[in-house]
């Protein structure tokens, strides 16, 4: 096994399926330089027709995305920051996300749009949102958010091979921890959450960044007797809500942790998802650890008292398993 | 039609032009006529409230695409708009297809799924009308990257509007297809209006003009006039398919028919006077193209007479092919947003 970065291994998934499928082609702003080293020395490999820089445009580079699929290409648009999906929304919204659909299924649609997400950077309010709340409203998206490196080279080269539109969303951008990832062929599919920790105690749902603070919390949970089981959706469209109501059955209490602003956010959906269906199995209301709506600040101080860390989730822990600690 | 070769100053291409062969005429006119008398059953349909949504009428401005589309084949792409009919009959899409799409009805070319807005037939390089003003224009992008990594000679064709016009994307577009040599035509029908807005309110200079500050041919020609648009379109797909890159025609022409069909019962004040339209019509793309054909003796009364006699007969047949055909079963609203 090695050990590298989630950028080195999305790199190394770019590599091997370009090196598998000629159909694979890669653009976007800075590509051959890769601002967070990705998509660094692809285009020495693959050369400038297959690896393109692209001119400062997103409106263009998504829209163009979906019209080489649409004639037979497997492209992949880097997109850069997660915030300037917004920037390229309307062909992602309005034409991948429906063209399959409203054309009848006379076509498929492999795309895959790759951005990094989050805050923690003082990267302030447009550079440090988690984007997915809005793309998995869309239906016909799916979109994939990995925690670890091993997850995200499987997932990548998955959502390349991936007959329809993938979002692809990376957390930690340059400064990632490296972890091992599995020598040869490595593929996850989508739509297979993963368990990070078993537990019998309580469900910690996170997503992304949320899966290390959540580990974190569970250790800390650990000192004081609560058994926490870590449950990593890994992609959110689709979305493995089993492996997540499975756990809640088990364990009856659920804390969901996303790095989201609160409204609409993967939390509320994955909280009214399983109190629609296993509301018997819940001792307690399920907690949301969430961003309070407002954008994410500059300063220091404040990203860090917005953003959801290990003791938030401890504490939202604690406040519904008190009764049960108490008795 | 000097002046349709002329872009920015200079010429378009420098291999001499051809003009519509004399054996293609009939064609021709059978191309234009089709989208005529298929638009013209549409708005009867639509004010009678057989069909269930809205739909853009491309009345007068016929000559634009089938001038451009006599060019291209099944391999080549073409986007298109919201007005979007007469690119899908122009490029071979079937009139019985798109008439059972816009009923909504199961054996429509999207299944019911699309309607007006978004008839598409891939399979005859039709990527599909849209109902994003400017969003076929990323599209035909793509799969204009696509055909010069293919390299095989193929072109894409992006449709718009002069509303679209004023779209940042037009000026993405421009920028990277001049930048990489795309096999793009960037085709913009200045029908006059902006939805409800006169150009002249909402558009300023000349859209032609654009392209010159990318280093794209930009060019203006009679998009009523399917003889100049025919060989303004010979030389731009002739530069595209050739690797010398793209250009951009700017077809002036007027929409005689509404934004809309229907739009009479909700626009709270005109945006144009009757007498501008009767003027207009006096310049259309059939009226243009009979007279030349009569005067010049390059096609007789009788033939005319006889295309349009049979495009007549065939439209009915798709009309009540569109009109009795079944509705989609409900079970599949559901499919198709995942392969």
């Amino acid at each position: 096994m090695a050990r590298k970065s989630l950028i080195a291994a999305v790199n190394d998934a770019i590599r091997e399926e370009m090196e598998r499928d000629p159909r694979v082609i890669l653009f976007g702003e800075d590509v051959e330089t890769s601002l967070f080293g990705d998509t660094a020395g692809l285009s020495a490999v693959f050369g400038t027709e297959r690896v393109r820089n692209t001119p400062i445009c997103e409106t263009l580079l998504t829209g163009m995305t979906v019209g080489a699929a649409a004639s037979g290409y497997r492209p992949i648009c880097h997109m850069m920051y997660g915030n300037f999906i917004y920037t390229g929304f309307d062909a992602i919204a309005n034409q991948a996300a429906k063209l399959r659909y409203m054309t009848g299924g006379q076509i498929t649609l492999p795309l895959v749009y790759i951005a990094s997400i989050g805050g923690g950077k003082s990267a302030a309010a447009q550079h440090s949102d988690t984007v997915y709340p809005v793309l998995m409203n869309l239906g016909g998206i799916k979109v994939v958010v990995p925690s670890t490196p091993a997850d995200a080279k499987g997932l990548l080269k998955a959502a390349i091979r991936d007959d329809n539109p993938v979002v692809f969303l990376e957390v930690g951008g340059r400064t990632g921890r490296a972890a091992e990832i599995p020598e040869g062929e490595h593929l996850v599919e989508l739509g297979k959450a993963d368990i990070k920790r078993k537990g019998k105690d309580v469900t910690l749902v996170a997503i992304g960044s949320m899966v290390a603070q959540a580990t974190k919390a569970s250790a800390q949970l650990a000192e004081n007797g609560i058994d926490a089981e870590v449950v990593d959706p890994r992609s959110l469209v689709p979305l493995d809500k089993q492996t997540i109501i499975q756990s809640v059955k088990k364990t009856g209490y659920l804390v969901v942790a996303d790095e989201s602003r609160d409204a609409c956010s993967a939390a509320s959906y994955i909280a009214s998802i399983v109190t629609d269906e296993a509301f018997s199995a819940l001792k307690a209301p399920v907690r949301r650890v969430t961003v309070a709506d407002v954008a994410i600040p500059y300063a220091p101080t404040l990203e860090k008292a917005v953003i959801p860390n290990a003791d938030s989730i401890v504490a939202a822990v604690n406040s519904i398993m008190s009764e049960r600690n108490a008795a | 039609m000097t002046r349709a070769l002329e872009a920015n100053g200079g010429p378009l291409v420098t291999e001499k032009s051809n003009s519509i062969p004399k054996s293609q005429l009939s064609d021709i006119y059978r191309r234009m006529v089709t989208i005529r008398k298929a638009e013209e059953a549409m708005g009867d349909l639509s004010l009678s409230g057989e069909l269930p949504g809205p739909v853009h009428l491309y009345i007068g401005q016929e000559a634009t695409a089938v001038g451009v589309c006599s060019h291209l084949a099944d391999d080549d792409w073409v986007a298109s708009t919201h007005r979007g009919h007469g690119h899908f009959l122009a490029k071979g899409g079937v009139p019985r297809e798109m008439f059972a799409e816009v009923f909504g009805k199961a054996t429509g070319i999207c299944r019911g799924m699309g309607g007006s807005m978004h008839v598409a037939d891939f399979k005859r390089g039709i990527l599909g009308a849209n109902g994003i003003v400017g969003g076929g224009i990323g599209i035909t992008m793509g799969a204009a990257l696509g055909a010069s990594l293919d390299g095989k000679g193929k072109v894409a064709v992006a449709f718009f509007g002069d509303g679209a016009a004023n779209q940042g994307v037009l000026m993405e577009a421009l920028n990277v297809a001049s930048l990489w040599k795309l096999p793009i035509i960037l085709v913009c029908e200045n029908n006059g209006f902006s939805e409800f807005s006169p150009a002249s309110t909402v558009t300023a200079g000349e859209i032609w003009k654009r392209a010159e500050a990318f280093e794209v041919p930009g060019v203006e020609v009679d998009g009523n006039d399917v003889f100049a648009v025919w060989e303004t379109a010979f030389a731009a797909i002739y530069r595209a398919r050739s690797g010398q890159g793209p250009t951009l025609i700017e077809a002036a022409t007027y929409r005689l028919r509404g934004h809309v069909e229907y739009e009479h019962t909700f626009l709270s004040k005109p945006y144009r006077t009757d007498d501008e339209v009767k003027q207009k019509a006096l310049s259309e793309p059939l009226v243009v193209f009979r007279t030349h054909c009569l005067e010049n003796g390059l096609l007789t009364e009788h033939e005319l007479s006889a295309v349009e006699a049979d495009v007549s007969a065939q439209i009915a047949e798709a009309i009540a092919f569109a009109r009795e055909a079944p509705a989609p079963a409900v079970q599949q609203a559901r499919r198709f947003m995942f392969a």
